[in-house]
């Protein structure tokens, strides 16, 4: 591993609730002992939190990324599921197709993504119906 | 880089070397691993330090010591406040009033006596317009208990902007005493106050305050230390008639310091109460990570059963919740029979006191970074991992260090040798690359010299070896 560069990665099963906020927690522990800046810090964990979730809630399973250097944190969360057929009109507040049993456990107010998108500094989601999704997150250290 | 600048950081829990036996009791129940064991001696990491006092509670030979003030102090003002915490009154028979009691500290030697808690009605309606005014941030943290507060500085820096930056009872208390005097004639430079402490962090809020210049408090006076000379008084004073004269607290103010005492009278949103600061940490662990959502107001205490459970009570802390919630009670009933403007009584509405209710701002000082250069940090942060993976995380403490992954950590912040594990002096020496005599030299370096003393075995005691089937007793082979 070459200095000044961290990867980490993590499994994220579908449908598994109690597992969840795990990576977040990794990630918040990690950035504390690199000292990043608690407003990066806390951005960074809702916004990872949030794209967890919609794994675990709206998915089969996927695979988190976590890339750290100097500069910013680079999140890639990457799930085998449904897809999102409109994008933009996932991204609206209040938009959801949550079933009620996530709703049960205290999701599906539609407010995931655009969490995400207040929380990142950056934010990308592809996705193909049928195949998955594919969110990129990146928080830079220094604004 | 390591170098912390440890002369900030001040404590009021002393570990006194002459006594301490270093049996390293503390350092496994520290809650943010701030004690090591070197030279056969607990060792203080003050930037790691919260005062919460649980090394306190589990030293075997009391070790561990709580600083104070010379009690004498207070001849140095011709004016002299005792501020009284309603816990210290928890601590004496319910048959005992409180006014007996504060009656009794006031004839010790102050020309005034006043409670702590006269200030929470005005703080309560102060929290709730903060509340208001901070909606978006969530939850806010109450400031009450200064080794929550100092445990978030170090252990949750990202959450220091939840604290709430309004001073606690003792200080409005302390300000409103002083300036009801001054107003009076009295020269201000001749008033001193002294507050009676159920804790160490109490202590430090006052020698050295978070988001304060300097405390308005002249000095402290250890609970511990107070309710001996007290109980004397009042056995002196028994069959006594004189009924003294103090304005009965409401009885939220009597319990605003056990638990539940601030978080029931959060009118603003829902909000909940912690005690005891292993709970505390789980709990903000999860709001950190922000996986705790619809609460607005925290309380969260140190201490189990909050402040009756402070480390300088010599009371029973059930026993004092009890006690407190009995005199609420009773208060509650008898207040509208007292006059209402009565001595010391702090109104819902002070101007000078919203002048002086503000906190500066609290600042992080993380014991979590592990380099102040982000690439050094990274570099240490593998380093630390391939070395906690070398371990057996046992979490034994042998090394001197609290866990196996603390030990990795100090070796890596060169404060440690890998050398001191014990497990990994065992591979050593299998492979010939230690000798005994180097690992008893480590050994000792942790642990002193007479611990592992090769003559400090009874002759009478000799260790046999044991055959197979037999059985192993104190006294030898059976
Ligand atoms: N990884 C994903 N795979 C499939 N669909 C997704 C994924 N992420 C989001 N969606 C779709 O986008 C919608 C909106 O997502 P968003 O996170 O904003 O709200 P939510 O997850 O439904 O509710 P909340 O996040 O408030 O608990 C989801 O209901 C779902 O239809
Ligand atoms: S709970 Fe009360 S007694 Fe315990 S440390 Fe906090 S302020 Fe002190
Ligand atoms: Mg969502």
């Amino acid at each position: 591993m070459s200095t000044g560069k961290m990867h980490f990665e993590y499994q994220v099963e579908g449908g598994n609730f109690s597992a969840a906020g795990f990576p977040s927690s990794q990630v918040k522990k990690t950035l504390k002992q690199l000292n990043v800046d608690g407003n990066v810090i806390r951005r960074t964990v809702v916004a990872l939190y949030e794209a967890e979730v919609n794994i675990v809630a709206h998915a089969y399973n996927g695979i988190i990324s976590v890339d750290i250097d100097t500069e910013k944190i680079t999140i890639l969360l990457k799930d085998e599921g449904p897809g999102i057929a409109d994008i933009k009109k996932a991204m609206e507040i209040g938009y959801s197709t949550a079933t009620p049993e996530v709703r049960e456990m205290g999701f599906g107010a539609g407010m995931g993504l655009s969490n995400m998108k207040t929380n990142a500094d950056h934010l990308n989601i592809t996705s193909e119906v049928g195949k998955g999704t594919i969110v990129e997150i990146i928080n830079y250290f220094h604004q | 880089m390591e170098s912390q600048t440890h002369a900030q950081f001040h404590h009021a829990l002393k570990f006194r070397e002459d006594i301490c036996i270093g049996c390293s009791h503390c350092m496994n129940i520290c809650p943010t691993e701030a004690i090591r064991v070197g030279h056969g001696k607990a060792q203080l990491l003050a930037n790691r330090c919260v005062d919460c006092g649980e090394c306190y509670r589990v030293c075997p030979v009391g070790a561990i010591i709580v600083e104070q003030d010379d009690f004498e102090n207070i001849y140095n003002f011709t004016t002299r406040i005792a501020l009284i915490p309603s816990v210290f009154t928890g601590q004496f028979p319910d048959s005992v009033d409180s006014g007996a009691i504060l009656a009794a500290v006031q004839e010790l030697g102050f020309t005034h006596v006043f409670e702590v808690e006269e200030g929470v009605e005005f703080l309560n309606e102060r929290f709730n317009e903060y509340l208001l005014q901070h909606k978006p941030i969530k939850p806010l943290i109450s400031p009450f208990c200064p080794a929550v507060v100092r445990l978030i500085q170090v252990k949750f820096p990202t959450l220091v902007r939840n604290i709430i930056l309004l001073k606690a009872p003792v200080d409005i208390t302390a300000l409103h005493a002083r300036k009801t005097l001054t107003d009076q004639g009295i020269d201000p430079s001749e008033i001193g106050i002294f507050y009676v402490t159920p804790c160490a962090a109490k202590i430090v809020a006052v020698k050295s305050p978070v988001g304060e210049e300097k405390s308005v408090i002249d000095g402290v006076i250890n609970m511990n230390y107070l309710y001996n000379k007290i109980f004397k008084i009042l056995r002196q004073n028994k069959g006594k008639s004189e009924i003294p004269a103090f304005f009965p607290l409401s009885g939220k103010s009597v319990c605003w310091s056990l638990t539940h005492g601030e978080a029931d009278h959060m009118k603003q949103g829902p909000s909940l109460a912690i005690d005891e600061i292993n709970n505390v940490i789980e709990f903000l662990e999860k709001v950190e990570n922000e996986e705790i959502d619809g609460i607005d107001f925290l309380e969260l205490r140190a201490c189990d059963e909050s402040c009756a459970g402070g480390i300088l009570c010599p009371g029973n802390r059930f026993m004092t919740v009890d006690k407190l919630r009995k005199r609420a009670l009773k208060s509650d009933s008898i207040r509208g029979s007292y006059p209402a403007e009565f001595q010391g009584k702090i109104g819902i509405a002070n101007d000078f006191l919203h002048h002086n209710i503000s906190l500066g701002e609290v600042h992080p000082r993380s014991m979590m970074k592990l380099d102040d250069n982000m690439a050094e940090a990274m570099i240490k942060m593998k380093r630390i991992y391939d070395l906690n993976h070398m371990l057996p995380q046992v979490d034994c403490g042998i090394c001197g260090s609290p866990s196996c992954k603390s030990l990795a950590e100090d070796v890596v912040q060169h404060e440690a040798s890998i050398k001191q594990c014990i497990f990994i002096q065992k591979i050593l020496e299998q492979n010939d690359k230690m000798d005994i005599q180097e690992s008893v030299l480590i050994m000792k370096s942790i642990w002193s010299d007479n611990k592992l003393d090769q003559n400090s075995l009874k002759d009478e005691i000799t260790i046999p070896l044991l055959q197979a089937g037999e059985e192993f007793t104190n006294q030898g082979k059976k």
